[in-house]
């Protein structure tokens, strides 16, 4: 199964009941996934006459109470900005896939990693944060659909699945499995679904009266705060001895976790952090490995790897806040640092 | 404005609470009579709105039943997924010409071409309310707004939209008409074409739109008995009233 048609079954086993979508490379086999699956299980399918069409769809269905989910392409993405800005200002659950493609502007349909900044730092307007979601193969990717419809429900907040071309066109063995905690489906008193025997329900992210906007931000804020806390996710390699620890998510990860396993057959003490949550970023990862390091006399060294000149290395600065030494290497607009470059890279950090 | 009047009775799914909108607004009386065919038809408890961005914003703070808000220009594109999801229940977007004309042009056109079975409560104006009075696109010819100082040129801000005329050619659309508010007698028409909308939802008919010839003494600069003349005398010329399909 490619990448994209895993990301499709995945949200179809973890319940998603509605899917609106525009056509754009490099995720259509997602959307045609959707059109040929989920009327079979009854369930809502929706070719959109746009993204902007696509994601307020979403957020009516999410209105309603449905598990609904859109996805796109990087400047499908962008057009949908505004609408994920309401879904966050309404408190409504929803999933949104991005597979990257090279930017800026109508770019091409390579693999990219350029959106990082749009995705973690809110994209559109106002205060607000998705969770990031970032597989790096096609079974994660299936995987990380049940826990992104989880996440988006249990904290009332749209959450993006962040891929990129290649995991989206990429054929790998996947295992049809249920995910470890079950499809659990949250009560929605406030969803829309006709007056009967309540009072009637209001969907809105509109605070006109002064003052209440702030009071709903602060919610908000408390609400990324319990999110940033809790819901860190990220693999480690290792780490315990390593004296140079490479960081890369999703594609760029595959890449540079074989560097670093070559490197470690030569015995050279290399090690990864692949994050795995983009927002929340996983600092708890940094802290224990610079913690690990603190014991060795060496200033610690990290080797950020991203397929863009440069966005998740500033949440690396940030996290390690001039505790250690971070290299970066990047290509951008359809360009993959390979192998040897890294490791030849790795090597110079550890001399 | 109260919402009670001495010829009406309080209606069950409007709250008994002051709007604010200007003194000779459109949208007040509009809002009652939605509410109360809802109550003459019994779905108050099934039925789901979707308001506009547009002075009738906070129209779910009026009425008594369940809403949500849309993004400007959106409310079709919310409504079509609210019903998917949930056909068993009645959906309704009401929209100013700005939201259902301009920047919601493309939700308007494909949602009425898929014929999905919602009610459509286009209320025209023919100006911008809540951004301060700029030129809407159905502004008539040589009318001034703040964006349209010496009035609309056809020229360079082309001719007023008519998009229930355009709407009314594409298979999927079931039901168009043109009301007025103007007078006594031009609202009653309209009551009765807001209820065939809800009908035609309740059998399953398809896509059915009213439009509501509004008047907005605020911002066309003129009293609100000056606006109702207006409607009559000039607007529905350019906007003949009457049933389009
Ligand atoms: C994306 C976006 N663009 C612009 C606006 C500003 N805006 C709010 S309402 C409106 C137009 C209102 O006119 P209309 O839809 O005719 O409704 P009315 O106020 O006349 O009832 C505009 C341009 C907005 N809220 N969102
Ligand atoms: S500005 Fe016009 S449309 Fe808006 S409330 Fe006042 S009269 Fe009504």
């Amino acid at each position: 199964m490619t990448g994209n048609e895993a990301i499709a079954e995945g949200a179809i086993q973890a319940g998603c009941d509605f899917y609106a979508g525009y056509p754009i490379t490099p995720q259509n086999e997602l959307t045609a996934y959707m059109a040929k699956e989920m009327p079979r299980k009854t369930r809502v399918f929706i070719q959109a006459e746009s993204e902007i069409a696509a994601i307020n769809m979403v957020f009516g269905a999410a209105a309603a109470g449905a598990r609904a989910m859109t996805s796109s392409s990087s400047p499908g993405i962008s057009l949908k900005q505004e609408g994920i800005s309401y879904l966050a200002g309404a408190q409504l659950p929803a999933v949104i896939v991005n597979i990257m493609r090279g930017g800026p502007g109508l770019g091409n349909i390579m693999p990219s990693q350029a959106d990082y900044f749009q995705a973690t730092r809110g994209g559109g307007h106002g205060d607000y944060h998705c969770p990031v979601l970032a597989p790096s193969s096609v079974q994660e990717a299936y995987d990380l659909m049940f826990l992104s419809f989880e996440l988006a429900d249990k904290y009332r907040n749209p959450v993006m699945i962040l891929g990129d071309g290649m995991l989206g066109q990429m054929m790998e063995p996947l295992c049809v499995r249920r995910s470890a905690f079950g499809v659990r489906r949250y009560k929605k008193p406030w969803a829309l679904t006709g007056c009967r025997g309540r009072r009637p329900n209001v969907v809105k992210s509109f605070f006109i009266r002064e003052g209440d906007l702030e009071t709903f931000n602060l919610l908000l804020q408390k609400k990324y705060h319990t999110i940033r806390r809790e819901e860190q996710r990220w693999e480690g390699l290792f780490l315990e001895d390593a004296r140079v620890v490479v960081v890369a998510y999703g594609t760029m990860a595959r890449i540079a976790k074989s560097a670093v396993v070559n490197l470690r057959k030569a015995g050279r003490r290399v090690g990864l952090i692949r994050p795995v949550t983009l927002w929340p970023f996983p600092v708890e990862a940094f802290e224990n490995s610079v913690k690990l390091k603190a014991q060795s006399a060496k200033r610690p060294r990290y080797l950020v790897l991203e397929m863009s000149y440069g966005q998740m290395v500033e949440d690396v600065k940030l996290t390690l806040n001039g505790r250690a030494t971070i290299e970066f290497l990047g290509r951008s607009g359809g360009g993959v640092p390979g192998e040897r470059e890294i490791e030849k890279q790795i090597l110079k950090l550890l001399s | 404005m109260k919402n009670k009047q001495k010829n009406f009775a309080q209606s069950r799914s409007l709250r008994n609470i002051s709007t604010h909108y200007c003194p000779g607004c459109g949208h007040g009386i509009a809002h009652r009579l939605i509410a109360e065919t809802i109550d003459e038809l019994g779905i108050r408890e099934k039925v789901i709105a979707v308001a506009p961005v547009g002075c009738a914003v906070i129209a779910y703070d009026y009425w008594d039943f369940d809403c949500s808000e849309a993004a400007h220009g959106r409310a079709m594109a919310v409504a079509t997924a609210i019903k998917r999801v949930r056909p068993q229940n009645i959906v309704f977007t009401y929209q100013g010409d700005g939201d259902l004309a301009a920047i919601g042009t493309n939700e308007t056109i494909h949602a009425a071409n898929r014929g999905e079975n919602i009610s459509v409560v286009f209320i025209n104006n023919a100006i911008y309310g809540m951004t301060g009075g700029q030129m809407a696109p159905t502004t008539l010819l040589g009318q001034k707004t703040a964006t349209t100082l010496s009035g609309r040129d056809a020229r360079l801000q082309g001719h007023p939209l008519k998009i229930s005329e355009m709407l009314a050619v594409l298979p999927g659309v079931k039901f168009v008409e043109r009301v007025s508010l103007h007078s006594p007698q031009e609202v009653m028409k309209t009551k009765k074409a807001v209820h065939q909308i809800f009908k035609n939802q309740i059998d399953n008919l398809g896509f059915s739109l009213v439009e509501i010839l509004s008047p907005c003494p605020t911002y066309w600069g003129i009293s609100p008995k000056g606006a109702l003349e207006w409607i009559r005398d000039v607007m529905s010329k350019e906007f003949p009233l009457g049933r389009i399909k």
